[in-house]
């Protein structure tokens, strides 16, 4: 193999050969060449996005800590913060679905323990293809399963989370894994590296050769070759993981270490040389001391091995013993591996002699590339929609039926009962709401966290869907009773070296930086996906965002479920939808097109914080936004779960609400900021009062066992049900999963 | 009771992960919470010891397999010969069975998926120092969260369980498959109890119920102290 045929099969480009040319003022050799390669994917080393995402606002007032450590931090009072990042796993769950998926919940929470933080919430936005495919119904079965088989012997619940099947993403499924963690603000750690002589010390399971490039391979597109990358993908250990938590927990607690880094992608190098860079300090590692899984390992292998379960922590030398005899009781491999230096270098030693030094900053400095934005074609195209030309349905009982038992709006029941969601003890709202809620025990307090997705919205309007996938976690939030404080993103798209795939990153980021700086929400943490293209073309642009609030009493938080007979029901915002973009149009017209509204942003603030302020004063316990499917779908769950019926527009003045508008419209239209309220007569009036100067209406009562909605839908909560609740991984049978965007 | 708190100790395994969980209830119950390290032999002093949920030694091999050789059975296994009142709690239940303190065995359950989820059990014996302060026949609501909870044992150990008022919990819509719908059993001298659903896990009512401690609390009447 010549130079360049190395270089490019590490994935490196001629220009970025060139660079490294330049910088080190001569040849690398393969060790440090593969160095290069690890830290400047696009998985390390933000090449392509890098620029778009100074864009994001990071400041607000609880920020403790922003982007570029191991996960945003956030105060929510009594002393406590949050620790949370979401990040992406799709690559290796593409071709290892059981182990891809597990091992991205494996990463994130150590993310968030290097933050010093205990890991107490797990959450995952997934994608896949239609499940009327067998290979998807394969990659959906084994990612839901890793994630349970992971999570659940780790011990950290998973309490929320969402999931969409679409075409755009067979082959490429989403696998993106949040997890939230609670510290006191005076434990809060960083990865900074400091003083010349501390050890470094590895924590954790051995290292073997899986995942060796694993960066570079969530750095390309996926192919017919990727299957046989499935050496790229590591295996987890959930039971080394749990050890591995509870021993640097009590390091910390006995306050050990210097500094604390996971190692996940481009492993030991790319935890070493970020400490050192954030530091500005060298670290020397002496590579041959590295414990190994298996014999003849070279040491560039030992130097990017993505085996899962392992820490790299930074010690004072006469910490020594008491910190490798914590790990010892904790029944987890402890090995001082190296030393904090001061020649900004990264230096790899074997046997006392150097075999590859770089420094540091040369690793951190990825180039950067910037591109032109142009439009893409196909969005003239897909945003046309002409309703006149689609037929209203006649049965409107069977619509929503159908709605309700297709993938996108069925219950996640299925998927989340094979989530232990309650371990520790502190889930107060269980999945299947809005949001999640949990307690911190020893006080009133609670944090409430949802993540959220717009793909099909994204892909028809990439700014407009940026915003309005902000907005959906914010009133997601809201409706539990929670005030939103930070967001983290993973942002999964497709590859950025093309057009379309540049402008639609570029876009959306614009459209949640302008939704941020609207709501007061900054971005604390993040994680970029690009190249999620396979031979059938890119994904839709899907933003993930996860979004953290918090309670200050905990016990006033509201659910979506009916609760009580003769309960008022209300709308509050717009109740006029439209179906541009909607999955009405996706589900029974077979249709993505239309540019769904535009978000006002500042008056779907003003509303949004109204029906917080509404739960957290007690005056309301029952709360849903109208989001996919409309206000025929949000009341029909709001009915199934709470086990009571519900009758809408069954007066005459209130039917003049509908009369004279399409009937689906009505139903199904998605209008964004609207939300269903019930409240029991005896509140009524503090609502009403609450509610001056608001735009709202009383649109009919809870009770009987039937939902009634005008004369346009009458059906039983037991063939609701029937439909609603089917089982996520039955055969699929007449339901179909979805339909092929157009352009 | 004599003077002071009722100790309870509660077993800690390399991945026991509802741990810390049955300390906070067993705070809430009014008793003193006490952790006992898997590699340490000293119950110190604890007046009833709940082995705890989770997935011991990472549930390899199987379930509660290798941790019924931990140090800390041994002196368990005395203590509960002695007649001491003893509750496994999910993985624990499963511990207890590997260990022969408790008959029967845990297979995966039927649907071969993890199961999470609050179900509907009944009392069926108030003879045991974990359900004397219950009711025959009264329901609880508990949440459930195991692969391995479908309770399995030869027909005659059935029929034994049966004569002998040793079915502790019923299930009353199996959700795992049970022989007998079984939940929880006891020991032949009725001091050890092993049960699938988690009662730790509603013991506090800003979680939803408290129910759980309709069961945890029973053995703060009966303990030795």
């Amino acid at each position: 193999m010549n130079i360049q045929e190395t270089y490019s099969a590490l994935g490196l480009s001629d220009s970025e050969y060139d660079r490294i040319l330049e910088l080190l003022g001569r040849a690398p050799n393969f060790l440090e060449l593969s160095l290069f390669s690890v830290m400047w994917s696009e998985h390390c080393g933000y090449k392509n996005s890098r620029p778009l995402l100074r864009r994001f606002p990071n400041d607000g007032p609880r920020v403790l800590q922003g982007p570029g450590e191991n996960a945003g931090v956030v105060e929510v009072g009594d002393g406590w913060a949050l620790a949370f990042k979401v990040e992406s796993h799709n690559h290796p769950s593409a071709v290892e679905p059981y182990e891809g998926a597990a091992t991205g919940v494996g990463g994130i929470i150590r993310d968030i323990l290097a933050m010093g933080a205990r890991p107490v919430a797990l959450l995952d936005s997934l994608r896949f293809g239609p499940l009327d495919e067998e290979r998807n119904r394969y990659l959906f079965r084994e990612v839901v399963r890793g994630i349970g088989g992971y999570g659940n012997a780790v011990g950290v619940p998973t309490v929320g989370g969402e999931v969409e099947f679409s075409p755009a993403y067979s082959g490429n499924p989403l696998v993106n894994a949040m997890c939230v963690g609670l510290i006191r603000t005076e434990d809060l750690m960083r990865s900074r590296a400091t003083g010349e002589g501390n050890l470094v010390v590895l924590l954790g399971s051995k290292t073997g050769r899986d995942g060796i490039h694993g960066a570079t391979f969530a750095s390309d597109e996926l192919s017919e070759e990727s299957e046989s990358r499935r050496s790229n993908v590591q295996v987890g250990d959930p039971f080394a993981e749990k050890m591995l938590i509870e021993c640097c927990l009590k390091l910390l607690e006995r306050d050990l270490l210097v500094s604390l880094q996971d190692l996940g992608a481009a492993g030991i190098t790319s935890s070493a040389s970020e400490m050192a860079a954030s530091g500005g300090v060298g670290i020397d590692i002496e590579v041959d001391l590295v414990p190994r899984r298996e014999g003849g390992m070279e040491p560039f292998e030992a130097m990017i091995s993505e085996s899962q379960e392992r820490m790299l922590a930074v010690i004072p030398p006469e910490d020594e013993e008491e910190v490798l005899a914590l790990a010892e009781r904790y029944g987890i491999g402890g090995t001082v591996v190296g030393r904090v230096a001061d020649h900004g270098d990264l230096r790899v030693i074997v046997d006392g002699e150097v075999v590859g030094s770089v420094p540091v900053e040369y690793l951190a400095d990825a180039p950067v590339y910037e591109r032109d934005l142009i439009r893409p074609g196909y969005l003239d195209e897909v945003q046309k929609l002409d309703l006149d030309a689609l037929p209203e349905p006649d049965d409107l009982n069977e619509v929503l039926l159908k709605m309700l038992a297709h993938p996108n709006l069925r219950s996640r029941r299925s998927i989340y009962g094979q989530y232990d969601h309650e371990v520790g003890t502190n889930t107060v709202v269980r999945p299947g709401a809005d949001a999640a809620v949990m307690r911190i025990k020893g006080t009133n307090r609670g944090f409430a966290m949802t993540t959220d997705g717009r793909g099909r919205h994204c892909y028809l309007d990439s700014r407009g869907g940026g915003a309005a996938t902000v907005a959906e976690a914010y009133r997601n939030l809201s409706c539990v009773g929670a005030e939103p404080i930070a967001l983290t993103n993973c942002l999964n798209f497709g590859s950025p070296e093309k057009p379309d795939g540049y402008y639609q990153l570029a876009e959306c980021i614009e459209g949640i930086s302008e939704a941020c700086e609207a709501f007061g929400v900054p971005v604390v943490s993040g994680n970029v996906s690009l190249y999620n293209e396979t031979a059938r073309g890119p994904i839709y642009p899907t933003p993930v965002v996860g979004m953290v609030g918090m309670l200050e009493d905990v016990t006033r938080h509201a659910t979506a479920a009916f609760k009580r007979e003769g309960d008022w029901v209300l709308v509050i915002g717009t109740h006029t939808g439209s179906l541009e973009g909607s999955e009405y149009l996706e589900i029974v017209h077979k249709k993505v097109a239309g540019r769904p509204q535009n978000v006002d942003l500042d008056e779907e603030k003003k509303l949004a914080d109204l029906v917080r302020r509404l739960v957290s004063d007690g005056i309301v316990d029952t709360a849903h936004d109208v989001s996919g499917g409309g206000i025929a779908v949000a009341c029909a769950e709001m009915a199934i779960t709470g086990g009571t019926g519900v009758r809408l527009f069954d007066e005459v003045e209130n039917r003049l609400m509908y009369e004279g508008r399409r009937a689906d419209e009505v139903l199904f239209g998605e209008p964004g900021g609207s939300y269903i309220v019930a409240v029991p007569n005896e509140r009524f009036d503090d609502l009403r009062e609450a509610l001056v100067g608001f735009s709202y209406d009383e649109i009919g009562h809870t009770g009987g066992d039937r939902v009634e909605i005008g004369d346009l839908v009458n059906l039983s909560l037991g063939d609701l049900r029937g439909a609603y609740e089917r089982d996520l991984f039955g055969i699929p049978g007449e339901v179909v999963g979805g339909t092929e965007p157009v352009g | 009771m004599g003077g002071g708190f009722v100790r309870i100790g509660v077993t800690v395994f390399p991945g026991s992960n509802c741990d810390q969980d049955a300390l906070h209830a067993v705070e809430l119950m009014g008793a003193e919470p006490v952790a006992l390290w898997h590699a340490d032999t000293d119950l110190k002093g604890s007046d009833a010891v709940i082995v705890p949920g989770g997935f011991s030694y990472g549930d390899y091999l199987r379930p509660g397999a290798i941790a019924r050789f931990a140090a800390v059975m041994g002196s368990l296994e005395e203590f509960a010969r002695d007649g001491g009142p003893v509750i496994g709690i999910c993985n624990g239940f499963q511990v207890l069975c590997e260990a022969h303190l408790l008959p029967g065995a845990l297979l995966q359950n039927t649907h071969m998926r993890f199961a999470c989820d609050r179900v509907k059990v009944r009392v069926e014996t108030t003879q045991t120092p974990w359900t004397s302060g219950c009711e025959v026949g009264e329901e609880l609501t508990l949440p459930i969260a195991h692969n391995e909870g479908n309770y399995f044992a030869d027909a005659e150990t059935l029929a034994r369980l049966e004569d002998e008022d040793r079915v502790v919990l019923r299930y009353l819509d199996n959700p795992n498959g049970s022989a007998n719908d079984i939940a929880g059993v006891c020991s032949e001298n009725r001091n050890v109890v092993g049960v699938m659903p988690h009662p730790e896990r509603v013991s506090d009512p800003v979680l939803g119920s408290d129910e759980g401690l309709r069961i945890l609390r029973s053995v703060l009447a009966g303990a030795r102290v």
